[in-house]
């Protein structure tokens, strides 16, 4: 199994979309076919995203494992998504006006994540969120 | 077509020059909603957009668009067009509205 890990600050803004990029080379560079690395980069740019307007920061783990499948775990340090149920809402959105002056805050991230991956599952609490997901290759 | 002749057509403000310029336009998405774009937006998409900060560059690259084009005179600057320069990505400006800026890439078989 390949890993990699890639750290997220928060309230990056100017950086925001960098480690999607890095995810995005380094499987391109693995032979990972273009239609799969389009999905990992919708994902993995919103997920990357939420961790820096949401989240206090966090880090990023690719994992690619031996049997064909990419994993992503997105793990931040908190402040927790209160009603999972409605972040998982197209439309709904806790995003500042800062945020949304930017174009962000669509309410559309976790809804975007879950339509393009293979697998997607969610935990969170006050002591942060974590969002992993998966990629079948083969 | 390419994006240069995209330019050449409409009399835009080219603000920088790569190699993208040399990249196919494959159709257009209008949108300034980052998640929609990104939800939404095809490869080869000309993206015309008002949003002008850094973070429309790497929406551009990971959706793999074939330039940007900022309408209603939106600031680019110049810490953008470096980043658009390290990924040859062309960033176009015109102070049309992003309406009319349609119907010219229609009227140009876009």
């Amino acid at each position: 199994m390949l890993s990699e890990k890639y750290e997220v600050a928060r309230d990056d803004y100017a950086n925001a979309g960098r480690v999607s990029s890095q995810v995005k080379q380094y499987l391109s560079s693995l032979g990972v076919s273009s239609d799969v690395l389009r999905r990992i980069a919708v994902a993995c740019y919103e997920a990357e995203i939420n961790m820096i307007i949401h989240a206090w920061g966090g880090a990023i783990n690719l994992n690619v494992t031996d049997d064909g499948v990419i994993q992503l775990i997105f793990k931040d340090v908190g402040p927790g998504i209160t009603d999972l149920e409605k972040a998982l809402t197209p439309g709904w959105s806790t995003a500042s006006e800062e945020a949304r002056s930017f174009g962000f805050g669509a309410g559309m991230g976790l809804v975007n994540i879950k339509r393009v991956s293979d697998e997607f599952d969610i935990v969170s609490s006050e002591e942060g969120t974590t969002l992993t997901i998966g990629f079948k290759v083969s | 077509m390419k994006v240069k002749d995209l330019v050449e057509i409409n009399n835009w403000k080219l603000l920088n020059e790569n190699e993208g310029l040399n990249r196919d336009v494959k159709g257009a998405f209008v949108g300034d909603l980052l998640s929609f774009v990104m939800g939404n937006g095809e490869p080869g998409n000309a993206w015309i957009t008002i949003q002008a900060h850094l973070n429309v560059i790497a929406v551009a690259m990971l959706r793999e668009f074939s330039c940007i084009i900022f309408v209603d005179g939106a600031n680019v600057t110049e810490e953008m067009i470096d980043r658009a320069n390290e990924e040859n990505l062309i960033l176009i400006q015109s102070d049309s509205s992003a309406y009319e800026c349609a119907i010219k890439l229609y009227n140009a078989n876009v």
